[in-house]
């Protein structure tokens, strides 16, 4: 098969890349990749990914690391195919490529730290770091702040339709929601219907179904 | 005759820099407007209209206002494909793909740990802030492994997306210059032997050299 995604079901950046895949109708073979024998170290993976990560992307000859690369490559190649993920006017994606920098560089970092502390953590056996997650909160609400402004102008974070400005927040949102944190989304009319309706979209069902139960 | 383009913030602003060397490349004219991070005008309610952050840079041509630095920058390259240094976001969607996964490692793996210490080295002491060395060390060390993955790679290519100069390349020119000039810590990037290369290649670009310029400029 000519893609193919090398990752780990559960990590989001794996997630984050499939949904588009899915959403793309694409053909593709997910390779999972063994961490407990640190195959994500080995010299043959680390000429996928050389920061040692998941996921790894291949389509033929052409390799690629780093989730958001992926989804892009993957939008604009097969724009044709499946659901349509990025504008094709200049200035329509200017304004969801800002989003997807809002995404990358401000939702991620403060929404990620708290999916480790209130989600993960315990599934390991570890303690949350309540200082953490109040800190990390705070930083979340200002950003959800903006992302509440946004809505109401806008029915989705880069525009009229949804894309992959909306799509990359999928799997942050899904963990956060099955914490005490869902209250932060909720709270914000717009964001949290927001949060629904993109939650809801089959392709993300899809990958949700491949958590164990 | 093109109307300038309007960046607002301070060049010393890493990402008002790294719009600044962007526009330069593509030699698109534009002017600069100061926000007075002291006075507090990057919160007033008239900026907030158009970096709703608090932020900077925002950016304004006659079609469209945006912000977030790497955003501003992908939009000059994609708008003016033809002027200045070519290729910097890529002819062909391969290329480009390249371009994105290691704009993406720089804006992922190598902003925050960079940031952090430019930040605790450079910028906290400017501001009589007492400095994290717990934080500075762990930041290093981040930044370290990092470094190693470079390494690795510009041995394989002169630049980190292919054998051209890119917007992956560019976007690590604010960053890094604080750290070797400012912040005592060349060695990080001049001990090793390939990314000092590509350090020495990228910051000699005239374009850059014109940003460091407007940067040791005395304030207006």
């Amino acid at each position: 098969m000519a893609l193919k995604l090398h990752g780990l079901v559960g990590s989001n950046a794996t997630f984050r890349s499939m949904v588009a895949l899915i959403e793309k109708d694409l053909d593709f073979e997910f390779v999972p990749v063994d961490f407990a024998s640190r195959e994500h170290k080995t010299p043959q993976f680390l000429a996928r990914n050389p920061f040692g990560q998941v996921p790894a992307f291949e389509d033929g000859d052409l390799k690629l690391f780093e989730s958001r690369a992926i989804t892009k490559y993957v939008a604009e190649v097969y724009a044709n195919k499946g659901t349509n993920l990025t504008f094709s006017d200049p200035k329509k994606l200017a304004i969801q490529t800002v989003w997807m920098e809002v995404e990358g560089q401000k939702f991620d970092p403060a929404s990620a730290k708290l999916v480790w502390e209130l989600a993960l953590k315990p599934i390991f056996g570890q303690k949350t770091d309540d200082a953490v997650v109040a800190e990390f909160e705070g930083k979340l609400a200002q950003v959800l702040d903006v992302y509440e402004n946004r809505l109401t102008e806008s029915k989705y974070l880069g525009g009229d339709i949804f894309t992959l400005a909306d799509l990359h927040h999928l799997p942050n949102i899904h963990y956060l929601m099955g914490t005490k944190v869902k209250s932060l989304f909720h709270a914000r009319p717009h964001v949290g219907a927001w949060c629904d309706d993109i939650l809801s979209r089959p392709a993300w069902l899809k990958v949700v179904d491949l958590l164990p139960k | 005759m093109a109307t300038p383009v309007t960046v607002y913030g301070p060049p010393l602003s890493t990402a008002v820099s790294r719009v600044l060397v962007c526009l330069l490349e593509k030699d698109v004219p534009f002017q600069l407007v100061p926000i007075s991070m002291a006075k507090g005008e990057h919160k007033k309610p008239d900026y907030l209209k158009i970096q709703p952050f608090g932020q900077v840079p925002a950016f304004q041509d006659d079609e469209i206002t945006l912000f977030e630095s790497r955003a501003i920058c992908r939009y000059i390259a994609e708008k003016n494909p033809s002027k200045g240094t070519m290729g910097l976001f890529g002819t062909n969607p391969l290329v480009k793909a390249s371009i994105d996964q290691w704009l993406e490692a720089e804006s992922q793996s190598f902003n925050p740990p960079s940031s952090i210490l430019a930040f605790q080295l450079v910028f906290a002491p400017r501001m009589k802030l007492k400095q994290d060395e717990a934080l500075i060390k762990q930041n290093e060390a981040k930044l370290v492994k990092v470094l190693d993955v470079y390494e690795n790679r510009l041995g394989e290519s002169r630049y980190l997306a292919g054998d051209e100069f890119t917007l992956a390349d560019l976007s690590h020119l604010p960053n890094t210059q604080y750290l070797v000039e400012k912040a005592n810590r060349a060695e990080l990037f001049t001990s090793r032997k390939n990314v000092g290369r590509w350090w020495d290649e990228i910051s000699s670009r005239p374009s850059w050299k014109k940003v460091v310029e407007m940067q040791n400029a005395p304030p207006q």
